[in-house]
């Protein structure tokens, strides 16, 4: 990756202002960052497995995911002496991480204690030290587009999340289910008019010409699945056009997948959480294949609010809990390893007796990756992450 | 060329009336911009029958109407559909039973192919019980005469958030909705927080049925403290949610018609009502301490001695009135209202329609005019109500896909924190972009509003006229030179619907 030249390519770049003047024309060196965020907090113990504990399978009878067996073909896979990945994970990501383009983070995520969603979430996507009062409209992915003079940036979503609020303009759409364009030209014009001078007038310019951009783009999707036999569904559908629509025009990028509060019936190697996951991974690999070779300048982030109670509760499932696993992905990515700040899971390594701890915390973790990745000096880092002490953990 | 535009275009209109001498819908009365950007806000927007209700009453009276709705008489082409739905004539508990014993029937199926199916059909019935609940909440947006109860009832809906697609709740919304928050839709908080802390669809939505002594589950404790009455930040440790659980062991649903066999000491204790029960068996009767107050084992009593804890602590006073006036005033309510309006919530005790007159009444609430972006439902329903007037629509189902597609369909947020009610979660370029494509939609066709929804023949067919007294009354007169100008280049009647229902005075209330 040319990360270092990348800021420097930027300034040189004419912005070929294609609609409301934030479709850049980019460098094709330049690095594309992807951030997935999944809320509800995803029980990370069941995912990336701690195998080596002990504690864990007395925490979990009914919920453990079985110790893996090395060379087994189906099962958890095996990802270094303590860690296992999920069997749901099997045919997407460990591939992946055997060939060294995904690595994990455990203990990973806030210094929030709320154990609540909503505050947790908030809190990540704004980025900024807790015990601050805080700018509720500023993200730190809108401070990240600032920093770097406004790279492509877009969040897949039906609104625009916390982590893109901020000065910059950020579009949004939602990939779900795109028809075609509705309006013609002159239609797309009077409707523009009519918030001329409005404060809303750069959402609405945006809006339309999104729509009418993202149209054209997935005239080839519409084409090439009518030759498909099987045309993927949900996320998978969802992450194989955000690959392409991040392959031509976005550097920077961020989509949200629900469904992990899993606090009854979580299931182990088949179940609720199983079936999310399973498609969380099927979703990144499409992801990965649309890219093609812009793979290789490609990172890819998965975050979560909390992990659970790393016991499982009277219900066969877990509640609100604290540090959680990041996931890395990319095709340059220094992969196939558990990076970060690590302990030994036993009772008394819990937080607060519940939880894992926070040893990695993730303004240190993504600030040392956007420096790495972007060539950022440590001024600019703090920009989008003030007052946080940056950790390279050789991510890239 | 001019004769063949038949569509009222604004100048048109004005030429006509200008010809004839008098204003273009006859003697019909036009409001000020204030009186009409006030109905705006208290209603889900105009029809003519509000307008000329509205001018009958004075402001006065008609806000006290609105506040302490009585007589609440529904046109019978509403009324009728309403009472023949089966949710309006089969109680939640026979209609949770039958999902209970088919959901028992299935699992004892040993064929793959008839348990799929059997699923599939269940399934099928819960969206179906749960589409009636969202006819009903529809059809009484756009037409019930209490239309400010109407839209409390929205708002507590969304503050206590279900979600259908969680266990059985689609069976029980419809309950939920009309039973436990209509009739205390302007009532008192505190009677809120009970009649959803022992609702079934609560219960099982935030995993209280689960909630046992020995088998803590603290989801709905850490909701009740955080999104239902305190609010997060507000002085609420971890160690009282975890208390507040405690309490709340053995609130849950009855799994059958029985009464569970009880030691005699805790017979009188056991409580049912509906599907809700409290289940003596299922408590914890230690002794707790919730914000630092004692409360000893005792059963259900200490659940509403935690719910009186709760709603007396002055942080749920500023909670209600914050959310009441990011509601109906602004996206950064003035806090001197938002204090005047928790100063009265604890005076009279959580009185929803005191705390309500004191914001419809405050000079804030005037200044605030016209600036409140309208929310999806907001918008839809507006946008009936405007094309159609008073006409009923015979099919909601278009009206819900819109609200799904602009994504506030009612019981359909996921999390328990309820849908955003500030313009920052509306109006996103993609949203915006996808509600001039509903705009779109609505004015250019009926949309199959008025296709029976047993598929017999539509009455009618074409598109709406927008153009009609309601929009004289109280939309037209104060349209910006912006929005004329764009009306004025509309080539057909459908692109004027649609400019105008784009247009940013109809996108704000």
């Amino acid at each position: 990756m040319h990360r270092r030249t990348f800021l420097h390519g930027l300034a040189l770049a004419a912005p070929a202002l294609m609609t409301a003047g934030r479709l850049y024309a980019v460098p094709a060196s330049s690095p594309r960052f992807l951030l997935v965020f999944l809320r509800g907090g995803y029980d990370c113990a069941n995912v990336v497995v701690p195998c080596s504990s002990r504690y864990y399978y007395e925490a979990r009878p009914n919920i453990a995911i079985q110790k893996p067996v090395a060379g087994a073909t189906e099962g958890a896979v095996v990802l270094d002496s303590d860690w296992a990945l999920c069997p749901a994970l099997r045919d997407s990501i460990a591939p992946l991480y055997a060939s060294r383009e995904a690595l994990f983070i455990p203990f990973a995520g806030t210094s929030d204690l709320s154990r609540s969603h909503f505050e947790t979430q908030d809190d990540i996507e704004l980025g900024q030290p807790s015990q601050a009062r805080r700018d509720l409209r500023s993200g730190f992915l809108s401070r990240l587009t600032t920093t770097l003079s406004g790279p492509a940036s877009i969040a897949f979503t039906d609104s625009l999340p916390v982590v893109f609020r901020g000065a910059t303009d950020i579009p949004n759409i939602s990939l779900k289910g795109v028809g075609k364009p509705v309006f013609d030209e002159r239609q797309s014009a009077i409707l523009t008019d009519l918030y001329a001078g409005h404060h809303l007038q750069t959402e609405v310019t945006d809006g339309l010409a999104l729509r009418q951009e993202v149209g054209r783009e997935l005239q080839q999707e519409m084409q090439a699945s009518a030759r498909d036999a099987v045309s993927p569904k949900g996320f998978e559908l969802e992450a194989r056009r955000i690959g392409t629509l991040m392959r031509d025009q976005y550097r920077v990028g961020f989509v949200d997948v629900g469904g992990w509060d899993t606090h009854v019936n979580e299931g182990a190697v088949e179940g609720a959480l199983a079936n999310n996951i399973a498609s969380l991974g099927r979703g990144l690999r499409a992801f990965q294949q649309e890219l093609g070779p812009a793979w290789r300048d490609t990172v890819v982030v998965v975050v979560s609010e909390f992990g659970r109670t790393f016991r499982e509760n009277g219900n066969r499932g877990t509640d609100h809990g604290h540090g959680s696993v990041y996931w890395v992905l990319g095709g340059d990515v220094k992969g196939g390893r558990i990076a970060g700040e690590q302990v030994r899971i036993e009772r008394g390594t819990l937080f607060q007796d519940r939880d894992y701890p926070v040893l990695n915390d993730y303004r240190a973790v993504l600030g040392g990756l956007f420096a790495s990745l972007w060539g950022l000096s440590g001024e600019q880092v703090q920009q989008v992450f003030p007052a946080s002490r940056p950790v390279d953990l050789g991510l890239v | 060329m001019l004769m063949r535009r038949r569509f009222p275009v604004t100048a048109l209109a004005a030429a006509c009336s200008i010809l004839a001498g008098v204003p273009a819908w006859g003697a019909h009365p036009q409001l000020s911009r204030e009186d009409a950007q006030w109905l705006a806000r208290i209603t889900y927007g105009p029809t003519t029958e509000t307008v000329d209700e509205y001018l009958k009453l004075g402001r006065r009276r008609y806000l006290a109407e609105q506040l302490h709705p009585h007589d609440i008489r529904l046109p019978p082409e509403v009324a009728h559909p309403i009472a023949a739905l089966e949710i309006s004539r089969t109680d939640a508990e026979s209609l949770l039973a039958q999902a209970r014993s088919e959901h028992q029937r299935i699992n004892a199926l040993s064929d793959e192919t008839q348990k799929q199916e059997a699923r599939k059909a269940l399934n099928e019935r819960g969206r179906d019980l749960a589409y009636q609940a969202a006819r009903r909440e529809i059809l009484l947006a756009l037409y019930s005469p209490a239309q400010l109860q109407e839209q409390m009832t929205w708002f507590w809906l969304n503050h206590f958030s279900v979600f259908q697609h969680k266990a059985h709740t689609a069976f029980l919304v419809g309950d939920f909705a009309d039973h436990a928050i209509r009739p205390r839709a302007l009532g008192h908080f505190r009677d809120l927080v009970l009649a959803t802390l022992t609702h079934p669809a609560m219960l099982l939505y935030l995993d209280n049925a689960q909630n046992a002594v020995g088998h803590v589950n603290e989801n709905y404790a850490r909701e009740l403290m955080e999104l239902h009455t305190l609010g997060v930040n507000s002085g609420y440790t971890q160690q009282d949610i975890q208390e507040l659980a405690r309490v709340l062991t053995g609130v849950g649903i009855r799994v059958n018609d029985r009464v569970p066999r009880l030691e005699p000491e805790w017979q009188a204790l056991y409580r049912h009502e509906g599907a809700f029960e409290f289940n003596p068996a299922r408590h914890d009767f230690g002794s707790k301490v919730l914000l630092s107050k004692p409360i000893t084992g005792a059963g259900f009593e200490e659940v509403e001695h935690a719910v009186d804890l709760l709603v007396a602590q002055p942080a749920c006073a500023k909670l209600i009135a914050h959310e009441l006036a990011l509601y109906f005033v602004s996206d950064e309510p003035p806090q001197r209202l938002v204090d005047r309006m928790a100063k009265t919530f604890r005076k009279s005790h959580g009185d929803i329609a005191e705390v309500l007159a004191v914001l419809f009444e405050s000079r804030e609430f005037e200044a605030s005019l016209g600036k409140k972006y309208k929310d999806p439902m907001h918008y839809v329903i507006s946008t009936v109500r405007l094309a159609y007037d008073g006409r009923v629509i015979v099919n909601t189902r278009p009206v819900l896909n819109w609200l799904n597609a602009l994504g506030e369909a009612p019981f359909n947020r996921q999390t328990p924190d309820g849908y955003p009610l500030t313009e920052a979660g509306w109006a996103s370029s993609g949203q915006i972009a996808r509600r001039f494509e509903i705009a779109r939609t609505a004015g250019a066709s009926n949309a199959g509003l008025f296709n029976p929804e047993d598929g017999s023949p539509a009455a009618s067919t074409g598109f709406p006229q927008l153009a009609g007294p309601a929009y004289y009354a109280a939309v037209e007169p104060y349209l910006t030179t912006s929005t004329r100008t764009a009306l004025g280049r509309a080539s057909s009647q459908v692109e004027w619907n649609t400019f105008l229902l784009a247009s940013p005075e109809f996108n704000y209330r």
